[in-house]
């Protein structure tokens, strides 16, 4: 397998982008990330989306993309797997660059989600879980990771006010996010005293609703020696894995599996431990999704993603930063565009372009993109080389 | 309307049928084609007793399309005694004193309809097993 490099990002400002269509969302995130990389050759692209279906009623975006890209004759693959669509993508992307089937591969994530009502968003949303034996009995995807977080506080007694502090933290580090849709930090009696929707999560545990998209450019390391890419930022690991649809098939609830095995596989790619990272960009759907993702991958012990969290230890300046960018909470979150930003995002901090909300030292980054309530999840380890 | 996938789905719904591997007596419900413990392809089927346990539950307070009108409602698993857990609505109750490892037995509900003159879907619910 060939090395893998990440030579250029792109992403517009995200959130409720009326003038904007499906098509001009990926166009632009793809043209931001041309003028990024400083090239626009592309021998194959990749489109991470997971409904346009049911968002926009367009599918075949396969064909759609690199038709409005101006990029006639170039293969395609639409890649789908919930919210976990664009991580997938990117590792779609990054396995034809590795095999020697393409060497210069765009992987665009988008999503437009505000054309249809709220209604109509939950349903396509839901579509992620067991549509004959969850959707079916009227929950939606708030009430499942409700149930994940009831079922975390019985067994930890984990609180009300370490999943508020996820969103509070995410909120704050989002304020300094310019490509933010909602850049605004916000207190703890802010997510308490916010508005319940499935119990115990209230409005403010939850990711809203966005339109956006983003786009990385992968190419061998070998080319983007040739076009002087300095830093460089090479894909050292990617990991991949599945769980059962729904959560009523779990083993135990508390525990995202598809979620470790992924982390781990990639990291073992990467031949790195999660001590080697200097932070992650993870799957913050709803408050209790970060605390549970950092517990699978091993960043804290089982049950010790809250207390963690209140300590400050996922902080930007604390000993292992947690969503950088804001995370889905604050950046927002159009479902197949997340993960391709969670690479943005990474690369921007290794590269030393985060301005106000730069880390220090930023070597090593591991993404986590997950697609419903953890039925599959996709991990990307980043390194400066 | 959706008649042949719901029609489908009533041996699970009416009878809480499960599908119990002849080969490791792992009970899947629903009904599956692969036991996902030992991967045996060969089943006895059995109806669920519906009598368990809350193992977690959220009261939905924004309602799905189609569920609206029913909202606040709690909504759970339940882990059966025969070991398999089920998600499924708890009724019959008030969903704020529920907790988890609270008694419930199932019972045939009427879950939804399509408009007044589409389908009406059932199914169990869950209710509070109050013993008698």
């Amino acid at each position: 397998m060939r090395d893998v490099a990440i030579i250029g990002t792109g992403m517009m400002k995200w959130g409720e982008l009326w003038e904007k269509s499906l098509r001009d969302l990926a166009v632009e995130a793809a043209l931001l990330c041309f003028e990024d990389a400083g090239t626009d050759r592309i021998d194959a692209m990749t489109v991470g989306s997971m409904s346009s279906g049911l968002f926009n009623g367009q599918e075949h975006l396969a064909s759609l993309v690199p038709d409005y890209l101006g990029r006639p004759l170039t293969p395609s693959i639409r890649v789908e797997s919930a919210c976990a669509s664009g991580g997938l993508a990117v590792r779609t992307a990054f396995v034809e660059v590795a095999s020697g089937m393409a060497d210069y591969v765009l992987a665009v994530g988008v999503e437009k989600m505000n054309d249809v009502s709220g209604d109509v968003a939950t349903y396509a949303l839901a579509t992620a879980a067991d549509q004959d034996n969850e959707a079916f009995h009227g929950v939606t995807f708030p009430g499942l990771y409700a149930m994940i977080a009831r079922a975390h506080m019985e067994k930890y007694g984990t609180t009300r006010d370490q999943l508020a502090e996820v969103a509070v933290k995410n909120h704050r580090n989002g304020s300094l996010n310019p490509k933010a849709q909602f850049p605004m930090a916000i207190t703890r009696d802010t997510v308490l005293n916010s508005q319940l929707i499935a119990d115990p999560l209230r409005l403010f545990d939850c990711s809203p609703v966005t339109d956006g998209a983003a786009a990385v450019l992968l190419t061998t390391v070998e080319e983007a020696k040739k076009l002087n890419k300095q830093p460089l930022v090479v894909i050292t690991g990617v990991g991949h894995a599945t769980d059962t649809i729904a959560l009523s098939q779990r083993k135990d609830l508390t525990k995202l599996e598809a979620v470790q095995a992924a982390a781990q596989r990639a990291l073992q790619m990467a031949g790195k431990t999660i001590k080697d990272m200097n932070f992650a960009e993870v799957h913050d759907c709803f408050t209790i999704a970060e605390i549970c993702a950092m517990e699978a991958m091993g960043v804290v012990e089982p049950g010790q993603g809250g207390p963690a969290t209140i300590d400050g230890m996922t902080a930007l300046d604390g000993a292992f930063p947690i969503n950088p960018s804001g995370g889905l909470k604050s950046k927002g979150h159009p479902v197949g565009a997340t993960g391709v930003a969670q690479i943005c995002e990474c690369v921007s901090q290794l590269r030393g372009t985060s301005d106000k909300r730069q880390i220090k030292n930023a070597r090593a980054a591991i993404t986590q993109n997950m697609g419903g309530s953890g039925g599959s999840s996709v991990s990307h380890v980043l390194e400066i080389r | 309307m959706q008649v042949p996938k719901h029609w489908r789905q009533i041996p699970q719904r009416y009878r809480m049928e499960a599908t119990k591997c002849k080969k490791c007596q792992f009970i899947s419900f629903p009904a599956r084609l692969v036991c996902p413990e030992c991967g045996s392809k060969e089943f006895d089927t059995i109806n669920l007793s519906g009598n368990g346990k809350i193992d977690t539950y959220t009261i939905i307070r924004t309602a799905p399309e189609g569920f609206t009108d029913q909202a606040p409602y709690a909504l759970g698993i339940v882990e059966l005694d025969e070991g398999v857990k089920v998600m499924g609505q708890i009724t019959d109750c008030e969903p704020d004193n529920l907790k988890i490892g609270d008694r419930v037995v199932s019972k045939f509900r009427r879950m939804n309809e399509e408009g007044k003159t589409g389908m009406i879907m059932y199914s169990y619910k869950f209710v509070p097993d109050v013993g008698i």
